[in-house]
């Protein structure tokens, strides 16, 4: 099933919910907000959410973009799921580096380890 | 997945920040190598913010800045005029900002001013820190020291420069301090 909205792409594989970013630069601020309320949709939507968020082609982001990021990790959180975080460029991945983020967010290189690591609840792989 | 370093530097640029305006002839021929400075000033808007942002970045691609350089500057840049509109002039569209520019081949010196009261760098919460690790703001100024080369506010604090030397022209133009921080 799949489902194209303003900002993401949305598709599902079982109970888990894949996500694209349509915008190559999540920067903007009204990208952002209006990334940030699609996101609270699809995990407020889910009773244990289990999100994998793909940043295939993102080639910019801001702090008010990974202050978004925090906050749908603490709304899944909250409703006891899991959020994963993939193909990351290295000059991204430099941001959540500096930030220490990496060790907030569990990123892995591609969307398939991503995946795995929610089937089977292993880590291996993990980018730190 | 190897360390990342990121240059932070420190030390005082503001005494090459006053633009030595002389008559025509030797103002033009200055601006090859020293540059010449543009104001833009906006209401607190952040598509305003944008389209400034757009057009220095613009400036520094004429000037052979490279992809490096110019992730770097935007970040930073996005950052500055973000908190300045956000932060210093609480989004009230009769309040404005004031940028301030100077673009070389060897450098970029921006200034970003708000008309707020401002605020103590030195006192903002540690982003890092575990306990911080999971707030949704107070990173921008950690992203502008770590991407420039220089990030210097006035004694108000409701005025930024920033420096940044174009890593793929290599003049000499050394940075007067430089300190490097590993992170990761």
């Amino acid at each position: 099933m799949q489902q194209d909205a303003a900002r993401l792409k949305v598709t599902r594989e079982g109970d888990i919910v894949q996500v694209e970013f349509t915008s190559r630069k999540i920067l903007d601020e009204g990208n952002i907000a209006e990334i940030g309320d699609q996101l609270s949709a699809l995990v407020e939507a889910e009773h244990r959410p289990r999100l994998v968020i793909s940043f295939a082609g993102v080639d910019h982001l801001s702090s008010a973009a990974l202050g978004t990021l925090i906050t749908i990790n603490n709304k899944v959180k909250n409703r006891d799921g899991q959020l994963r975080l993939c193909n990351i460029s290295p000059q991204i991945f430099e941001v959540f580096l500096i930030t220490k983020l990496n060790t907030l967010f569990h990123i892995y290189p591609t969307i398939k380890e991503a995946l795995e690591s929610l089937r089977s609840g292993a880590q291996a792989g993990r980018l730190q | 997945m190897r360390p990342v370093f990121a240059r932070v530097v420190t030390g005082t640029l503001m005494k090459h920040l006053k633009l030595q305006a002389g008559p025509r002839g030797r103002r033009e021929s200055r601006e090859k190598t020293v540059g010449l400075w543009c104001s833009e000033e906006f209401p607190s808007q952040m598509a305003e913010g944008r389209r400034v942002e757009e057009k220095i970045l613009s400036q520094c691609r004429k000037h052979a800045y490279g992809q490096r350089d110019l992730f770097a500057l935007k970040l930073a840049l996005e950052e500055a005029i973000s908190n300045a509109i956000r932060h210093g002039n609480k989004s009230t569209p009769s309040k404005h900002v004031r940028v301030k520019y100077r673009i070389t081949r060897e450098r970029i010196d921006v200034m970003v001013e708000d008309e707020g009261s401002g605020f103590d760098p030195a006192v903002l919460p540690d982003p890092t820190a575990d306990q911080n690790l999971q707030r949704a703001c107070g990173r921008g100024v950690l992203l502008m020291r770590a991407y420039m080369n220089n990030v210097v506010f006035n004694s108000a604090g409701n005025s930024v420069m920033l420096t940044k030397f174009n890593e793929s022209h290599s003049s000499g133009d050394a940075p007067i301090s430089n300190t490097t921080v590993a992170f990761g």
